[in-house]
């Protein structure tokens, strides 16, 4: 599986995601600036966590109209998977790739701790190796993931199968309680129709390796080697 | 020529910033207020020739960039 990793000025998570991405697959992704216009053939586009452009204006606003972005958009268009985690979730959001907006927590405080997402959609190439139901830990580390969308988006969401992970406590309980931002419906992650674009907020990279305590979240990146091995 | 523009978030969008201000308002001993709501103000200095073209130029900002549309509502006055 051959993964590329946007970078913004101000990502900082890329070589987080890169490292568990290349444990995987055997491949080390390849890093790809801002300012190219064009990602090179890859399996897997991923957009890591940051801070890019300073969250100036609003968070991802920045990223989304860079000149990278305009590939990454007809490549997801035609098929290619992408990943957005955390700042990368916001910048899909603000790119329209995905729909609805993540907001200030409702806590107004930058969350930072180990959460739990239950998985409510397995049937995507990001969670095949999940049953639903089951939860995956992550590590949340925002301060815009209050996800926001009208209605009738959440609704259509809902219906279409696309709200892929939900805030729960460790046994699968969606609660208030357990949701550490605000969002609405608990809504930690939500993919677009055809189920090849995912964002999520908290960090499945970062546990995903036993030096930083859980890592019930590889398995959302050996789901991607499982479908996307040998795909191009 | 100069465009004043003004993003607020729509009705019904929680605002936790305004919701804070409105509390340390009230920490302060200030009484009267009844809500607050939190915005952006951004002003442009255009080298627009006609008040439409400042126009057609403020609005691609707004709605391309400058405002989310799916919370906020945005709207600008034009001088000059």
């Amino acid at each position: 599986m051959k993964a590329s990793v946007i970078i913004f000025p101000g990502t900082n998570r890329e070589h987080d995601v890169a490292d568990v991405l290349e444990s995987v697959s055997g491949r080390k992704p390849q890093f790809v600036w801002h300012s190219e216009t064009q990602v090179p053939p890859t399996d897997l586009i991923v957009l890591p966590g940051g801070f890019s452009y300073g969250d100036y204006l609003r968070c991802g606003a920045m990223a989304a109209r860079s000149p990278i972005m305009r590939d990454v958009i007809a490549k997801a268009k035609a098929g290619t998977p992408v990943l957005g985690i955390c700042n990368g979730f916001q910048i899909l959001c603000e790119s329209g790739l995905l729909p609805g907006v993540l907001m200030r927590n409702a806590s107004l405080k930058f969350v930072c701790k180990e959460v739990w997402l239950r998985i409510e959609q397995p049937d995507t190439i990001f969670t095949s190796r999940f049953k639903r139901g089951e939860v995956m830990p992550a590590i949340a580390a925002h301060a815009e993931g209050n996800y926001f969308a009208d209605a009738d988006t959440l609704d259509r969401l809902e219906s279409e199968g696309r709200v892929v992970f939900r805030y729960a406590d460790p046994q699968g309980n969606v609660t208030p309680e357990a949701n550490p931002n605000g969002s609405q419906r608990s809504i930690a992650g939500i993919c677009d129709e055809r189920r090849r674009v995912l964002g999520l907020m908290p960090h499945p990279e970062n546990a995903s390796d036993p030096l930083l305590g859980p890592t019930g979240g590889r398995r959302l990146f050996e789901s991607l080697v499982d479908n996307l091995v040998g795909a191009a | 020529m100069k465009a004043r523009i003004i993003i607020t978030l729509k009705n019904g969008v929680l605002d936790p910033q305004g919701k804070a201000i409105e509390n340390a308002v009230a920490a302060l001993g200030i009484g009267g207020v009844q809500s607050v709501r939190q915005g952006k103000f951004i002003e442009v200095e255009l080298a627009a020739s006609s008040q439409a073209e400042a126009r057609e130029t403020v609005e691609r900002m707004c709605r391309e960039l400058l405002a989310n549309t799916v919370i906020e509502n945005y709207r600008y006055e034009i001088e000059g």
